[in-house]
């Protein structure tokens, strides 16, 4: 046991979940008083002594599906569709059990469609149990795995997801729902409740269907070469520019508990800055107390002055998921400055600070840039120094000496002329230029990327490949 | 004096803080206990919740407002028949308000009797400087610097209680990063140190409970001291069975309706997500409004007991109820 410990432990910091000694010793301490046939109440005990935040949970239940994943005979990838061969692993042996596998055989002699339809039933009557029992069977019919290939489990859950055909699944189960209802028809409410509720369903199916794949991986592969595969970056780790879909849906779900803490560490930091200058009036009348000797000198809150800031951001394919990412977080803290101003470009440049203002749903702004703001002037590949030359054409008085300027992108310019002197003014009338590139640090200045043309006249250059950084860069900016 | 045991001879060896007798005989004894006052639990709280108790650890309780953090602690008290002893955080809290204070007034108006009772007896004037005077002070420093004037905070207050006492410590994501620092010792040795007394040592071990909004990191320091619980949106088949417990004279049929409602409304993209106490709440106006089922007339009437921002009951209307209208 203390070997599977010490071990899902080491996982777990590989994963770049800070777990101390301590906390190792306490889960330790803490297995002792649990049962330890009961799965569940281990799952339970391990999480509270070894994560320290919800936003781990995730990482975590991985790893430990993984470590302390169910064995049995039932779940060697070979097992069920080859009884009479014991030598399954042979080349031979394969070549029977995918023969057998498209033969319907999976021992019960199921045709698909009576699979989808003891499926569908089991759906329909929230039946859990059995709903298991299909998945298990769909996996080894429609998966397709073969002992030691090194794919994911996502390769196999797809294969399996498209032979079972849920969505399809989802229509005919809301069909008879609407067919069972006493007038043959939904109201809406009910409708989307019904839609809901078997949607819910249908996600018990998906999870069990990868439970399924991953304990089979589990039993062929190994442990740990199976956690090292499946190991998953944590949201605030997550590259911006190759997020998958999952990934960026996580995101935008990270980002709004971040802004909501970086907007009440900054005020916070306002307050406490005590250098303000002594309040004379305050500490001659709290002398009173101690018969006019000032003991207790009282000081004038400071009122650091707010930084005005002009966001000016690329939003063309490649980056737009950073520049959404970025405008967002300015945008949701905007009360920590005394003005924002945001400004998108491809290879034209619109204004967008108008989508802002009035609105309490910056997700809502964001997608009306997506849909309305006026960026493309030939195109649509980025062009920075045409859009920098407008927006120096047309905004360059609004500059002020109290205002900082952000650009964002990765500066790949097509082979298009930097115009980068409009950077050099810019830097000579705001107070800090500064350039955020979501992309590694290595991969600037090869190709068509001159962030370096541009560097030379910004205060700074920063990589800001994740949420960390991004969130770094702006916590230190306000 | 001879010291206290253990100082003598070998040093005791580094150990958990002792746990004091089992509150709880099992996991499954948490979930009917507190079951039967009208919390339910799922697997997880009440597996954490008798690890607390056998580890003699505190339980960080972390998730959004109104999924019943503080509850969790009022309820665990009353199963256990314990004190609750609650420690409200905010900003600017400091010691003398979390600890103790001594209560100077009374140490002055100590000091001023002290004189007084020397002015009046007669032939033993203190003359500054002199051996007597010295003894006194040494009296009269030991006398005011002594428990009689030591106004007890909760969290001495909770060390000190020789009856079994729950400790909630609410909100603690408010008090700044430093302040923090005064509640570590608390939480893992139970001990309070108090330079003119000493230190004071738990009688019994209490139990702990803090609970966070999540509104800022808490330090690795504390969170490394606890252990963690997450307090999330409860499932659909808990949700309805917290409604049924809580909401009196509330049918079966419409406290599923409820719990299906909410839970499609936290599927949708809102600022603020209904919580369990606002589930409550609306599954009670239905209950004195008469409402037997819920049709979307109704809900759309009522949705503002669980929505509490203009835009989230416009999105929450045109999802749910909206498309009625776009249908027919």
């Amino acid at each position: 046991m203390l070997d599977v410990l010490t071990g899902f432990i080491g996982e777990l910091r590989a994963a770049g979940l800070p777990v101390s000694l301590t906390e190792s010793l306490d889960a330790a301490e803490a297995v002792r008083h649990i049962p330890l046939e009961d799965r569940d109440a281990l799952k339970y005990a391990l999480a509270a002594t070894l994560i320290k935040s919800s936003s781990h949970w995730k990482v975590f239940e991985t790893a430990f599906e993984v470590y302390f994943s169910l064995r049995g005979p039932q779940y060697d990838i070979g097992a069920e569709h080859a009884p009479g061969a014991s030598d399954a692993t042979s080349a031979e042996g394969d070549d029977q059990r995918r023969g057998r596998g498209q033969g319907g055989a999976g021992g019960e002699g199921l045709s698909p469609e009576e699979l989808a339809e003891m499926l569908f039933r089991a759906l329909l009557s929230a039946n859990d149990a059995q709903v298991a029992a299909i998945a298990r069977h769909a996996v080894s019919r429609y998966a397709g795995m073969e002992p030691g290939r090194p794919v994911g489990g996502t390769y196999y859950l797809y294969r399996t997801l498209r032979n079972l055909d849920l969505d399809g699944m989802l229509e005919r189960l809301m069909r008879t729902a609407r067919a069972d209802a006493p007038d043959g028809r939904l109201t809406a409410l009910e409708e989307r409740l019904e839609r809901d509720e078997f949607g819910a369903r249908l996600d018990r199916l998906r999870r069990e269907l990868e439970d399924e794949i991953r304990r089979r991986l589990v039993a062929d592969r190994g442990t740990e070469a199976l956690a090292r595969s499946l190991r998953k970056p944590l949201p605030e780790e997550i590259d911006f520019m190759h997020a998958t879909r999952d990934e960026l849906a996580s995101l935008r779900r990270a980002i709004h508990p971040l802004t909501r803490k970086l907007a009440v560490r900054l005020a916070r930091k306002r307050r406490h800055g005590r250098k303000g200058p002594l309040d004379f009036r305050s500490t001659m009348r709290h002398s009173l107390s101690t018969g006019g000797v000032p003991v207790d000198p009282k000081f004038r809150y400071p009122r650091p002055a707010k930084p005005e800031i002009i966001v000016i951001a690329d939003i063309s394919g490649s980056v737009a998921a950073f520049a959404r990412f970025t405008l967002h977080l300015v945008h949701a803290i905007s009360s920590q400055f005394s003005k924002v101003r945001s400004f998108v470009f491809i290879d034209g440049i619109d204004e967008v600070t108008r989508f802002f203002e009035g609105v309490d749903d910056v997700t809502e702004a964001i997608h009306r840039i997506n849909t309305e703001a006026d960026v493309v002037w030939v195109d649509g590949h980025s062009d920075y120094g045409h859009a920098l030359s407008v927006f120096w054409e047309r905004w360059a008085d609004e500059i002020t000496p109290r205002a900082s300027v952000l650009l964002l992108g990765d500066a790949r310019n097509n082979y298009h002329a930097s115009q980068a002197w409009v950077v050099q003014e810019i830097g000579h009338r705001a107070r800090h230029v500064y350039w955020l590139n979501p992309e590694p640090r290595a991969y600037w200045g090869t190709g068509d990327s001159i962030v370096g043309e541009y560097a030379v006249y910004c205060d700074d250059v920063f990589e800001c490949r994740n949420l960390r950084q991004l969130e770094q860069f702006v916590s230190e900016l306000a | 004096m001879s010291p206290p045991d253990g100082r003598r001879g070998a040093p005791a060896p580094l150990a958990f803080p002792e746990p004091g007798p089992a509150r709880f005989a099992s996991v499954q004894d948490v979930r009917e206990r507190l079951g039967q006052v009208g919390y339910l639990a799922d697997d997880g709280i009440a597996g954490v919740v008798h690890l607390a108790d056998r580890l003699a650890k505190p339980v960080l309780v972390e998730g959004p407002a109104g999924t019943g953090k503080t509850e969790l602690a009022k309820s665990v008290a009353r199963v256990t028949d314990s004190r609750l002893i609650r420690l409200q955080c905010y900003e600017g809290l400091d010691e003398s308000k979390a600890l103790y204070e001594w209560n100077y007034k009374k140490q002055l108006l100590r000091i001023q009797a002290q004189r007084m009772v020397a002015d009046s007896a007669p032939g033993e004037e203190a003359v500054p400087g002199d051996r007597q005077s010295g003894s006194t002070w040494q009296e009269l420093e030991e006398d005011i610097f002594s428990e009689e004037f030591l106004l007890t905070r909760p969290l001495l207050e909770a060390i000190r209680a020789s009856e079994p006492v729950v400790l909630l410590v609410d909100e603690v994501d408010r008090v700044e990063l430093e302040t923090e620092a005064l509640l570590l010792e608390v939480l893992s040795e139970y001990q309070v140190s108090i330079p003119e007394l000493g230190t004071v040592r738990a009688e019994q071990i209490p139990l702990v409970f803090l609970t966070s909004n999540n509104t800022r990191e808490l330090s690795e320091a504390l969170k490394r001291r606890c252990l963690y619980l997450h307090l999330d949106y409860p499932s659909l088949e808990r949700e309805r069975d917290i409604v049924l417990a809580r909401v009196p004279g509330i049918t079966d049929e419409l406290a599923d309706q409820v719990a299906r409602i909410v839970r499609s409304l936290r599927t949708l993209e809102l600022k603020k997500y209904p919580s369990v106490s606002e589930t409550l709440d609306w599954a009670r106006t239905l209950v004195v409004l008469g409402v037997e089922s819920i049709d979307a007339e109704r809900a759309k009437a009522t949705l503002h007991v669980l929505l509490k921002y203009r835009s989230d009951l416009e999105r929450a209307a045109k999802e749910l109820v909206g498309a009625t209208e776009a249908a027919s």
